[in-house]
């Protein structure tokens, strides 16, 4: 099949507002009158309230408005319906350092500010909760009254029959990996602009991932009708799931605003980004593997714990997660899991990218590797031995309609000439040689520089939108409206989707334009308003396979609703007609139009771009089919069908289609200081068709850099109190563009039957293989093996002279 | 108490009052209404409030507005000539180097500073100017990639 616009290169349909600096991100909007707002911090880890004295804050000139529990009430909020264990602003008690306590409006940011410091509250501090590991211990103190041991959720599964096949396996070893608290770290700190209007009209200006489940939660937590409640999504400075969840912030501007019926603004400063965004969790997984001798994989036995924090947010979701994307991509029939997401006096974490799987998959593939390496068998070709094909089904019932596994670690065996340069990998000599032989090598070299190279592979899979919504409901999941101009041509889509930077604008654009038959830049996409349409949001990469399904049905429904016109008009079969090159044309040949011309000619004398084509245009044909019916609009809408088993749980994981990814890592490890240098990382990616292929490829790229990040420098530390050390981009470090190596993205195309056109995703899946490839080839280099990360240069460094006695 | 100050941007003069303690980037965002420079930490760790002062990438969130009087100040909304690009606005455009564009205006300022010094610079030059500007959704290859193409097509229109 080709296609005119899909499948190229064609730039953003956002990248010239932004190159000029004319897009609007949330902070950039202001009102006249507007109010700025400002919150109020616990100081502490872990307290009751005893009392809160605004009275000095309120005499201070400007100040138009402060609340606190008392006004916001006691009605409870959250992502899981099941587990909403926040109220807007604290009441009671106060859980982590950072917690909301009071907030204010001001006629300026400095006001509000000092008001804020004037807010008097005293505090009855109990014990806090640290340490994740020892929450659920006998004795600890309990944060939340709800949950018992602190456990705020847990699974248990047992996937075929673990026990049954233990005697078969001719290997087995296990092995623990602890991770730490991580940030989304994306660029743009959140922005809310908040008006609620004489009318009884709430809009939010936000810079949300999800407009529509914010929508949710700010009717549902400030009571007023959900029709009432509008939420825009300007241009968002990145998102990558810690802007998924509604936010104190958003809940106390729309309140202050609607008591003192201005607008309210407020803008996090860096470190509110750090305590407030519900990021990546700390995980402790210990696993247990066992294979047969030529690597045939028998049994996974994983239990973890997750420390998500001081709420839940969207840590239900995140346990089951990482469990459950351990299913796939290899064929893995016996599979239990224990999972426990536990609640600590640290500020919240919830969903980033890769949600909840990332750290699972980073110790999967590594004890991969070291099975490899016992049985003497290349890990590359260990994995192809397991793969799963399209058509087959995880154990816990995940259906892989298309997955191109296979066809990912081929394309980057054979782009990084793997068997040549992977052969000294299979050596079993022991680690302490290896070493001490690769510290030789390096002494002896001429340059002497003691650094040691390793390669390494990894791979991975990942839904392409989750099967259901968060909040049980038989919704759509995307709607799309689509008009076509009534004076011709130009088309507007609308859709609710949010487009954060992963560029889910233009692929509807280019999915309407290509089903129109017309030039992109006759399609102007409107979104990311709750306004337009029903839309969950940009979560669990499920915008271009939900959002683009209903696009393609709208915009298909725009094309017959023409099409039709101009057939009945010319009294022709409609089947006959297509549209390719914005020319309405017919498979039987020339059509006499003449008809639909001359009437368009009458309607604009004195123009001087009428058409002049030898083809009945898409502009006349628009216009024909106005005047025959009225406004052509196209709706279009999808839901995944019912997916997943019946078990508990089993709906976390399930997706109409699954993305996966193999990368290979190539590092030099300095085995003096312990710094690692990624030299080049080379990624396949089975995206099912490539929507718009350099996006895919910016997808991949984007992903490789966080999975980088949290393999070797990003980490959240915390004092003995539970304050955050490192809220700032110096101290909690991303990668630069000097850690950053060049990228090789390999574009691996299975045509998803589910998908639009084909299509999945490739927004998370190409983040599941990026840390264990670069720990592999850690290992590979050096013997080190990491299990504590970030592999920071101090932890390789201690392994070093572990590995040296 | 606010003060007079006349800041040279983009080739204009604005003459506005400020508080002393007014950060440039506040100045020109909130003040000018140049919101095209961007603030994603405002101290000076992120490179997205980027602007040129004199010719020189500087972070307008670590620069006093008042501070900057008898400078020359450019922002992302001087680059382009009306509605025509740079071409290293195009090269960004078209190569695929912008995502969520946070970090855009920096990014394209820091490279445009580099590209006047070195006309032809290689990967590493280039990523050694850009190493104060953080971007979280490219992994740089295409950022990198783009100030390459224009680099090429700024020397073959010389």
């Amino acid at each position: 099949m080709s296609y005119k616009i899909l499948n190229t290169r064609a730039p953003r349909v956002d990248a010239v507002d932004k190159v000029t600096g004319k897009a609007q991100y949330t902070d950039d909007l202001s009102r006249p009158g507007m109010l700025y707002c400002a919150i109020l911090h616990s100081p502490i880890a872990h307290g009751k309230i005893l009392n809160i004295d605004t009275s000095k804050a309120q005499k201070l000139p400007g100040v138009r408005a402060i609340i606190t529990g008392k006004e916001t009430g006691d009605i409870m909020f959250g992502v899981s319906p099941a587990r909403y264990d926040e109220t807007i602003l604290c009441i009671d008690k106060v859980r982590y350092v950072g917690d909301e306590v009071a907030a204010v409006a001001a006629t300026d940011i400095d006001s509000a500010l000092e008001a804020v410091s004037l807010i008097e509250v005293d505090y009855d501090e109990l014990p806090p909760v640290l340490d994740g590991l020892r929450a659920m211990e006998e004795g600890v103190p309990q944060i939340h009254e709800k949950y018992r041991r602190n456990i705020c959720a847990q699974v248990h599964w047992n996937f075929g029959d673990v026990k049954g096949v233990e005697a078969e396996a001719d290997y087995i070893r296990t092995d623990k990996l602890t991770t730490k608290m991580q940030d989304g770290a994306f660029l743009e700190p959140q922005s809310i602009l908040a008006e609620y209007d004489a009318t009884g009209r709430l809009t939010m200006y936000s810079s949300t991932q999800a407009p529509h489940y914010i929508q949710r939660t700010l009717a549902m937590a400030l009571k007023i009708p959900l029709e009432r409640v509008r939420v825009i999504k300007p241009a968002v400075g990145g998102g990558f799931g810690p802007k998924a969840s509604c936010s104190t912030a958003e809940l106390v501007c729309c309140k202050l605003s609607i008591l003192t019926g201005k607008p309210v603004k407020m803008t996090f400063d860096r470190e509110q980004v750090f305590l407030h965004s519900r990021a990546r969790h700390q995980f402790f997984h210990t696993m247990t593997t066992g294979v047969k001798k030529d690597g045939t994989l028998l049994f996974l036995k994983h239990h973890c714990i997750l420390d998500g924090g001081a709420y839940a947010s969207f840590g239900i979701a995140t346990v089951y997660y990482a469990g459950s994307l351990l299913g796939g991509p290899y064929r893995l029939k016996n599979m239990d899991y224990d999972g426990y997401r536990v609640v600590t006096n640290k500020p919240a974490c919830g969903a980033q990218r890769g949600h909840g799987a990332v750290h699972a998959r980073a110790l999967f593939e590594t004890q991969l590797d070291r099975i490899a390496d016992e049985l003497g068998l290349d890990p590359l070709e260990m994995r192809l031995r397991n793969v799963m094909e399209t058509g087959e089904t995880t154990c816990n019932e995940l259906y892989m309609s298309s997955l191109g596994m296979r066809e990912c670690l081929e394309a980057v065996r054979d782009d990084t000439g793997w068997a040549e340069i992977g052969k000294r990998k299979t050596t079993s000599q022991s680690k302490t040689k290896k070493v001490s032989r690769a510290i030789e090598k390096s002494a002896s070299s001429s340059t002497g520089n003691g650094k040691a190279r390793g390669i390494g592979v990894a791979c991975g899979f990942f839904v392409s939108g989750a099967g259901y919504p968060i909040y049980r409901s038989q919704t759509y999941h995307a709607t799309v409206v689509i008009r076509i101009s009534e004076v011709g041509g130009f088309v507007i889509v609308e859709s609710g989707a949010a487009d954060i930077g992963q560029g889910s604008d233009t692929v509807l654009a280019m999915i309407t334009a290509e089903v129109l038959g017309i030039p992109l830049k006759d399609v102007k996409v409107r979104s990311g308003d709750s306004d337009l349409s029903v839309d969950l949001g940009a979560y669990s990469s499920r915008t271009t396979l939900m959002t683009g399904s209903a696009c393609k049905e709208a915009a298909e429904d725009c094309r017959s609703q023409i099409l039709n016109a101009v057939a009945n008009r010319l009294k022709i079969q409609v089947d006959d007609l297509y549209i390719c090159d914005a020319l309405v044309k017919s498979r039987k040949g020339e059509v006499d139009f003449r008809s639909i011309r001359d009437e368009f000619l009458q309607e604009h004398k004195g123009f001087t771009d009428t058409p002049d084509a030898v083809s009945l245009t898409f502009r006349e044909a628009a216009r024909i089919a106005f005047i025959e019916r009225g406004s052509i609009v196209g709706t279009g809408k999808y839901k995944p069908p019912k997916l997943g088993g019946s078990f508990k749980g089993a709906t976390v994981g399930t997706s109409p289609a699954f993305g996966c990814s193999a990368q290979i890592a190539e590092v030099e490890v300095d085995l003096e200081t312990g710094e690692v240098t990624v030299l080049k990382v080379t990624g396949a990616h089975d995206c099912g068709f490539a929507i718009n292929r350099t996006q895919v490829e910016g997808q991949m790229q984007g992903s490789i850099s966080m999975g980088l990040g949290e393999a070797l420098m990003e980490e959240i530390m915390y004092d003995r109190c539970g304050n955050v050390l490192n809220t700032n981009l110096a101290e909690y470090k991303i990668p630069t563009s000097l850690d950053m190596p060049p990228l090789q993205s390999l574009i691996v195309e299975t045509i998803e039957p589910n998908g639009p056109f084909g299509a999945k995703e490739v927004g998370e899946g190409a983040i599941m293989p990026t840390i264990p490839a670069i720990l592999n080839a850690i290992r590979n280099a050096t013997g080190v093996q990491i299990t504590e990360l970030p592999a920071t240069p101090e932890r390789i460094v201690m392994e070093l002279r572990k590995l040296k006695g | 108490m606010k003060k007079i100050v006349t800041l040279n941007v983009n080739g204009l003069d604005y003459e506005t009052a400020l508080e002393p303690r007014r950060t440039l980037a506040e100045a020109l965002r909130y003040d000018l209404g140049l919101t095209g420079t961007k603030i994603g930490c405002k101290i000076g760790d992120c490179g997205a409030c980027t602007v040129l002062i004199d010719g020189v990438p500087s972070s307008s969130c670590l620069v006093l507005a008042i501070e900057a009087e008898g400078h020359e100040i450019m922002t992302i909304e001087g680059v382009a000539d009306g509605n025509k690009l740079h071409p290293l606005q195009e090269a960004f455009v078209e190569v695929g180097a912008i995502q969520c564009g946070f970090c855009t205006p920096g990014m394209v300022l820091t490279a445009l500073a580099l590209l006047k010094d070195n006309s032809d610079p290689t990967d590493a030059q280039i990523r050694r100017a850009l190493s104060g500007n953080l971007c979280r959704c490219t992994g740089y290859q295409k950022i990198v990639e783009a100030v390459r193409e224009a680099a090429k097509r700024m020397l073959r229109t010389c």
